[in-house]
């Protein structure tokens, strides 16, 4: 079969990639699984197309089918039609290997998720970009880096006849992310598939590149293709928005209609879901209005002052001074959301406080105990009450143990039963507490969803009735939809329950949603501090408005003023 | 032509049902588990190297019943047996140049073997655990004069430093149990860096976990730790590096033997003396004395090196070959939405995976 397909009825309709009928199962040890399942979707030339959906829905493997690849173990039928700048057609799917070789790159090209793995440490920016240009074609090496050094200066890396020497090392996160649109952009193809490129990023770094996007599509009238489970981006980029839902595509609609008037059941509900920055100040300022009086005076159970931690260096590096001369307090029963972006320090400090990590410097007391210099020993009478609930359920369980043997672990240490068996009663009241039904304390780690796994780790932080609960980053690796409930689950515990919390956090929507007060980290350092309604109201400092405008708002509309903002903001 | 050319690979060998389904009880016991899970080459490879194994288990344990004489013996009622004899309906192997049988030797051969085997995993196991657990998990200066000396012992030439401990711990003597204690032991001890090593890498691992971590906020104990949460998250890859040191164990001691640090011929029979004795008998025509006991060796490594290897390869997701449906097949898996939104009350509707939609969203 002839790699150009006689398939003239796909390619007719001017788009550029033509996806009809694609289906795409994996050969697992438990047998075939499907993972797309009958998804027919068209990308028009210069439009962006945002493919949403939970993790599981296919949108990752549709991505890659239109790129060719996927594993061995895959099977697909169907058809992927892409057209490239010439308008010769081509079905990946059914296409040789070697015809597939010249296809990537020329006609589709694609940028990931985590931009420094992607970078092959040892060779320069230039080398790698020009090693695309020169597979395809005989190009000199001269030409290559005329054109690597055009391409790094497109997508805004400053002074690119002197960077495009430099390793991948000597960029920031966004600067790599540029690099790799650059490697994609660089022979010109008609369609970039974009698998979640802003997801490991900051939000403000992530603002930045989302405006690269949007201004490659109107310069070069590339077509994007987008994979994201974050609406907030969608909103801000897409153009079309293709709904996936176990395999399927439950909606497909331009862009506002899908926001303003969602139609299918499924998209309802994970609109519902998205948090939005303001929906928690109210309960906020109704929960402090509930507080007793001298409760502003009374003991807190974190109090740190000049709070400062540095890891020691390496082969005579300098120490590396993670948090800088901090000062908190969390009073009981208050929800503390710690907000920063990567490297800020704020899981040190959750860590810290948890006694994981040596304070170098100041004073933190937590529950009574200076932690500064304290031995295990000394933190004995503390531990049990503090809870601690961490960022990713798939780790935090020991695999070997049932969840009912994980939940039962602190009972058991701290002698309030003598085995897992003999907790097993208040094991049971505790999965109930945070609404997992009781069999699943004989399932394992593995056999719970990502939800499940973390209302499980929730009952555990809270198994002997904690004073303070540390939860670093708890819904981060949740699903937007599966989020919502988990925090929703946190409120009512905590409104019941009454622990202080320490929440931990890079999104401001959710933190919002909880905390009695926020606390905004820049690099080791507290920026601004206060209640919801202040600090997202009207923040004092740049930093805080940086951030506040950076975080895309899930509302088209919103959104384009939203971004006007902060253009302005970068302007000032 | 508009499925794509999709070739069917391997056996149909890899039914559907049998991984992750309600199974009977054995098929999910150690190897039956892994056998049925293999297709094609890997499957041909596992099988052939579990019936070599199995053959040569049952021969060591079945010895004092298959062999017609004993392992020193030199005469029976008819007189001596005679050196050098070629097969025959009397010594199916011949004879030896010392005059035993070679059929006995070779079967009494495989008891010593199994036995050095057994001797020098076990104690290697033990030693090699205990010390990679407590030096990945306190780390340290202990860890680091640890990784030192294991790395030392890895720089000898093993066979050297075998011979050296064969003669320290023998100390000359020669009975069967000195013989092959020594023997274990001297392959013990190039045997335990690797165990250390595999052992402490994982633990220096595990221990960066969050389960590990979450252990410590609740202020287990170290012991508790090591024993509960570490240790058994960390042996998973130890049944392989058993089977590939088991083949290397039978070489070694027939290394020894042959270069006459091993078991005396009165004392046990082992097939690397047989082989050194048979040198000369070579160059002479002679082929049955060293014939026998070399295809033993073979066979018994080779057994233990296939069985190893697949296990090693079906253990890896990534390099386990699977059977390939022709078309596009299977449910479409329920994804965690629906699944996680089922209500406490009606704890049954996660496991409803065909009809996830069942739910209120």
């Amino acid at each position: 079969m002839s790699a150009v397909a006689p398939n003239s009825a796909v390619a007719s309709n001017g788009a550029v990639a033509s996806i009809r009928d694609l289906a795409v199962s994996f050969a697992t040890d438990a047998g075939p699984v499907r993972a797309v399942d009958g998804v027919s979707l068209d990308v028009q030339p210069g439009e962006v197309l945002a493919v949403v959906g939970e993790s599981g829905s296919g949108k990752t493997v549709t991505a890659k089918t239109i790129l060719g690849l996927l594993p061995e173990t895959a099977t697909t039928s169907g058809a992927v039609v892409l057209t490239g700048r010439e308008g010769a057609t081509t079905d990946v799917v059914n296409v040789s290997a070697a015809k597939l070789r010249q296809v990537r790159g020329r006609d589709v090209a694609m940028v990931f998720q985590e931009p420094s793995s992607v970078l092959n440490p040892v060779y320069t920016v230039g080398w790698q970009i020009a090693e695309g240009i020169r597979a395809h074609g005989d190009v000199s090496k001269k030409e290559a880096r005329r054109r690597a050094i055009e391409v790094l200066g497109t997508v805004g890396i400053p002074d690119p006849e002197h960077r495009v020497d430099h390793y991948p090392h000597q960029f920031s996160g966004g600067q790599k992310q540029r690099i790799v649109i650059a490697m994609a952009l660089v022979l010109g193809p008609s369609l970039i598939v974009a698998d979640e490129p802003t997801t490991a990023l900051d939000v403000t770094v992530q603002a930045e590149i989302l405006d690269l996007l949007r201004h490659l599509r109107d310069e070069t009238g590339t077509a994007i293709v987008l994979i994201t489970h974050n609406m907030g981006v969608v909103a801000d980029l897409a153009d079309r928005v293709a709904v996936m839902y176990q395999g399927k595509v439950v909606e497909q609609a331009p862009v506002r209609d899908l926001f303003a008037d969602p139609q299918a059941d499924y998209t309802k509900a994970l609109l519902k879901a998205v948090p939005r920055v303001g929906e928690g100040t109210a309960r906020a300022v109704e929960r402090a209005a509930t507080r007793p009086d001298g409760w502003a005076e009374s003991a807190p159970v974190v109090r740190a002052e000049g709070l400062t931690i540095t890891y020691p260096g390496r082969f005579r590096q300098p120490a590396f001074t993670a948090v800088d001369g901090v000062d908190l307090a969390i009073r009981p029963g208050e929800v503390l959301g710690l907000v920063g972006e990567s490297g800020s320090g704020k899981t040190t400090i959750a860590r810290a406080i948890a006694g994981l990590t040596p304070v170098s410097g100041g004073s933190l007391q937590v529950l009574g105990t200076e932690m500064r210099g304290a031995r295990g020993r000394d933190l004995k009478a503390m531990r049990p009450r503090l809870g601690f609930v961490f960022q990713d359920p798939a780790t935090s369980f020991n695999p070997l143990l049932t969840i009912a043997e994980c939940v039962a672990e602190p009972l058991v240490v701290h002698g309030r039963a003598r085995n897992p068996e003999a907790a097993r009663a208040r094991v049971d009241q505790l999965l109930e507490a945070v609404q997992l039904p009781r069999s699943y304390g004989d399932r394992f780690p593995h056999e719970l969803s990502g939800g499940q796994r973390q209302r499980a780790s929730l009952a555990r932080g809270l198994a002997l009735d904690p004073e303070l609960l540390i939860a670093d980053e708890p819904t981060s690796a949740l699903d937007v939809s599966v989020q919502a409930r988990v925090l929703e689950l946190f409120a009512e515990l905590q409104k019941d329950l009454g622990f202080a919390c320490l929440f931990v956090s890079h999104d401001l929507a959710v933190v919002d949603l909880l905390a009695d007060r926020i606390a905004v980290l820049y690099r080791g350092h507290l920026v601004e501090e206060g209640t919801g309604e202040e600090v997202l109201g009207g923040p004092r400092e740049d930093y805080t408005k940086q951030l506040l405008a950076s975080l895309p708002l899930p509302d088209p509309e919103a959104q384009a003023a939203h971004r006007e903002g902060l253009h302005a903001l970068r302007g000032a | 032509m508009t499925s794509g050319e999709i070739t069917s690979v391997g056996t149909a060998g890899a039914a559907p049902e049998h991984v992750g389904g309600r199974g009977a009880w054995f098929k999910k016991l150690p190897v039956v588990h892994q056998v049925r899970q293999s297709v094609g080459l890997q499957r041909g490879m596992l099988v052939a190297g579990l019936v070599l194994t199995a053959l040569f288990v049952l021969v060591a344990v079945l010895a004092p019943l298959l062999a017609p004489y004993g392992w020193s013996q030199l005469r029976d009622l008819d007189g001596a047996f005679g050196a050098q004899m070629p097969p025959s309906a009397e010594h199916w192997f011949g004879t030896t140049v010392g005059g035993y049988d070679v059929l006995s030797r070779v079967v009494w051969g495989a008891r010593t073997a199994l036995l050095v085997v057994l001797v020098a995993v076990l104690s290697s196991i033990v030693v090699g655990v205990l010390l990679g657990l407590v030096s990945g998990y306190f780390g340290g200066w202990l860890d680091r004069v640890l990784v030192v000396v294991a790395d030392a012992i890895y720089a000898f030439p093993s066979l050297l430093l075998a011979i050296l401990l064969a003669i320290v711990i023998s100390g000359g003597q020669s009975s069967m149990w000195g013989g092959i204690l020594a023997a274990a032991l001297s392959i013990t001890v190039v045997f335990v860096p690797q165990y250390f090593r595999v052992v402490r890498a994982e633990v220096v691992r595990i221990k960066a976990e969050a389960f590990v971590d979450s252990a410590r906020v609740l202020g287990t104990g170290h012991w508790r730790i090591m024993t509960r949460h570490v240790l058994r998250n960390s042996t998973r890859t130890l049944p392989l590096i058993v089977t590939l040191n088991a083949s290397e164990a039978i070489l070694t001691l027939a290394g020894l033997g042959f270069l006459g640090f091993g078991i005396e011929p009165t004392a046990a029979a082992e097939w690397g003396y047989d082989l050194q004795r048979s040198l000369a008998d070579v160059t002479s025509g002679i082929w049955w004395t060293a014939l026998f006991p070399g295809l033993a060796i073979v066979l018994a490594a080779m057994g233990m090196t296939l069985m190893g290897e697949s296990l090693n390869d079906l253990a890896d997701p990534r390099l386990r070959s699977r059977a390939r449906s022709g078309q596009v097949a299977g449910a479409v898996a329920a994804t965690s939405v629906e699944a996680d939104a089922s209500d406490p009350e009606n704890p049954a509707s996660a496991e409803h995976r065909e009809n996830p939609k069942g739910d209120d969203a």
